[in-house]
């Protein structure tokens, strides 16, 4: 039996609205995805942090203040320098198509903009981590 | 027709022709089931008026007269608009100056003012937690110089009524513009200065707190006893309700929890010794216009019900003044879609109009391209025309309380008082709404009702017309606002040009005596009006103010 998929689930910068991230958290956790939820106000450094002491599979990250082009590339630098670029990033809020292309330069996986639907992103999740938890022969 | 006639007529139009109805055919849904998750019935009739015990006197009553609840003024809108006051909020001061002037030309009668995230929580611009962020959501004030921007050349004679959504830096920005009013002669009897200054819905909802709970009550309640004995005219406290909602409540938990919060405040400021008569006339509430017109416009009407009721029995409120509720309503962002965004303006404009018969003193638009990015100029002259065009030509605004008698809207807004009161009670036997708040009640709430909203437009059960229903091939590039990339390097260097020519020393002893007071639990405010008066920057005396009141942390496992 495979080991649950593990998500680390943030707010980043100082935008303190959660109602989005919280409604995600819950619909992965309804679908059996272990969720580590860290709430708001959390920097490249201490997401990059948690998400290595947790041992995620990957890293979903709430930007709607505007900050998205200094939180997205920081986190996936950090990664790099602590040789953890295994653990995958994706993110969501409010975020312009021409920034969307530039971060999946950088490596975000996907950006989930307004009216995206919560199956969406647990069909995303399940299938872009399913592999990393298959049992090892 | 008495009611047993009535009641005889109901049940044959029942056996008889909706019978013959659903034989033949059904209704488009099973339930039928209002925002607040009341049944919403096939008709309302007298009878329901009958069930709630209905007493037009007792209920009713008259607009500017006890219980308020067709309205605060005694002609409403036959009088006077209300202040037609669009969020604004971009850049530098001067750049936001500029929206100000746009929109003043536009015809609004008042500006509602957003800061960038850096000032709402302390940091000045060069701050690291600031990267990225100056100027992005709302304007840039690291201090009174940019603080000047923002008003300059302002005409304030067009001005009725200033709002400022700022919270946990509230001393600090208040202190600024006071100083930028005396030293520009700007009277302050001319215009309503009305500051949000609710500290205990950031935590459940919005975000933007910096101290722990205690201590930033404290501040926000020294702010309104500054105010109330200073500045009479002004309003120092917004209680919020609209961001309750904005976070997924229900219309009848985003009255109920405002309200809760609301007592806390007023406990406080009669703790130190103020009448509740001196207090409550200056108290301003923010509420939300949504989707659902009827439950909408019954919302504001039992919200002043609700609040002359709980002025006049629960704090003991003489003066008349004191029981109106003075509504401040701003439409609602998630009903913005991404897609198809003109749709937009078809929502805001019923949103709007449930505001307008609910009967708001100010209200606030959103806008068209909301969903994407703070709005351009083009959005925004959408927005408020559509004040305009419901104020001037659909003929809501030519009677007062139009909806009033009507048998679903005096239901609802007797069902909304009756839930909001439940709460009330619950919350109060929880210990108030602080205690609520550290257990984690609200958000649980909270988070429980925006899932149950997002599992319903998921399963189609509540329409999103553009986004599961109704859906086109989106390909439109819609231009939408960017702020200005240079924003945070401009205040950047002006933070250096300031350290290098103010009077260090003195900066120096203002900020000591600011963290005196905090520490002696004297009022804040004249402390922070000498800091900012000797070019102390925001950053600075949040930062004092962080020693010694510590910083909040959150307990994010709450959903």
């Amino acid at each position: 039996m495979s080991a649950k998929i593990r998500i680390l689930l943030t707010k980043a910068g100082l935008d303190g609205h959660d109602r989005g991230i919280k409604v995600v958290a819950r619909a992965l956790r309804d679908a059996g995805i272990e969720v580590i939820y860290i709430g708001r106000r959390q920097t490249p450094e201490m997401i990059t942090n948690a998400a290595i002491q947790e041992s995620v599979d990957g890293i979903g990250i709430s930007v709607l203040s505007g900050a998205h082009m200094s939180i997205f590339p920081k986190i996936a630098e950090l990664l790099k320098e602590k040789d953890a670029a295994n653990i995958l990033v994706f993110g969501g809020g409010i975020i312009p198509p021409q920034d969307i292309l530039e971060l999946k330069n950088l490596g975000v996986l996907e950006i989930f903009t307004p009216g995206t639907s919560t199956a969406v992103i647990v069909d995303f999740v399940k299938k872009t981590f399913l592999h990393q938890n298959d049992p090892v022969l | 027709m008495s009611i047993k006639e009535i009641k005889l007529a109901h049940e044959k139009w029942l056996k008889g022709p909706v019978a013959e109805y659903l034989r033949k055919s059904k209704e488009r849904k099973d339930e039928f089931i209002s925002n607040s998750r009341f049944p919403i019935k096939k008709i309302y009739t007298p009878l329901d008026l009958e069930e709630i015990k209905f007493d037009y006197n007792r209920d009713l009553g008259f607009p500017g007269m006890y219980p308020l609840t067709r309205g605060i003024d005694p002609l409403m809108y036959r009088g006077n608009f209300w202040v037609m006051a669009q969020i604004a909020g971009y850049g530098s001061g001067e750049d936001a100056n500029e929206r100000f002037k746009y929109l003043l030309e536009q015809g609004q009668s008042g500006f509602t003012i957003e800061f960038d995230l850096p000032t709402q929580v302390g940091y000045d611009s060069d701050h690291p937690l600031a990267q990225g962020e100056v100027g992005k959501v709302g304007a840039a004030i690291d201090s009174v110089l940019d603080a000047e921007r923002l008003f300059e050349g302002i005409p304030f004679e067009k001005v009725r009524q200033i709002y400022t959504i700022i919270n946990a830096t509230s001393p600090i920005i208040l202190a600024m513009f006071i100083h930028v009013f005396e030293k520009k002669g700007i009277s302050t009897d001319q215009f309503r200065l009305t500051l949000q200054n609710d500290i205990l819905k950031e935590y459940i909802c919005r975000g933007l707190y910096v101290f722990p709970p205690e201590p930033s009550i404290r501040l926000s309640t020294d702010v309104m006893e500054y105010c109330i004995l200073n500045y009479p005219n002004w309003n120092p406290l917004s209680i919020c309700m609209v961001h309750i909602r904005t976070a997924g409540s229900t219309p009848v938990q985003e009255v109920a929890f405002g309200i809760a919060n609301a007592i806390v405040y007023i406990e406080r400021i009669l703790e130190r010794g103020l009448d509740i008569d001196l207090l409550a006339p200056k108290l301003s509430i923010i509420i939300g216009g949504y989707m659902g017109l009827f439950e909408e416009a019954a919302k504001f009407r039992a919200t002043r019900r609700i609040w002359a009721r709980l002025m006049k029995e629960r704090f003991g409120a003489k003066d008349a003044k004191s029981m109106m509720a003075r509504l401040s309503a701003f439409t609602g962002g998630y009903p913005l879609t991404a897609q198809q965004p003109a749709n937009n303006i078809v929502r805001v404009t019923l949103e709007h109009l449930a505001c307008v018969l609910g009967g708001a003193q100010l209200m606030g638009t959103t806008c068209y391209d909301e969903a994407l990015a703070i709005p351009t100029e083009e959005a925004v002259q959408v927005a408020i025309r559509t004040q305009h065009v419901v104020a001037e030509e659909s003929g809501i605004t030519e009677t007062v309380d139009p909806l009033a008698g009507s048998y679903f809207v005096e239901t609802l807004t007797h069902q909304i008082e009756e839930a909001v009161l439940e709460y009330l009670q619950l919350i109060d036997e929880m210990g108030g709404a602080i205690k609520a708040t550290e257990e984690g009640y609200f958000q649980r709430e909270l988070a429980k009702a925006a899932y149950e909203y997002q599992k319903e437009v998921e399963s189609g059960e509540k329409v999103v017309v553009g986004v599961n229903k109704y859906q086109v091939e989106e390909d439109a590039r819609l231009r939408i606002f960017q702020v200005d990339p240079k924003v945070e390097k401009r205040q950047i260097s002006r933070l250096n040009e300031l350290k290098s020519v103010r009077d260090t020393k003195e900066v120096e002893k203002t900020l000591q005596k600011v963290r005196r007071d905090a520490e002696e639990e004297k009022n804040i405010m004249p402390s922070i009006l000498d800091a900012v008066r000797s070019y102390a920057t925001i950053g600075e005396i949040s930062d004092v103010l962080r020693d010694v009141f510590g910083e909040h942390k959150e307990e994010s496992n709450y959903m």
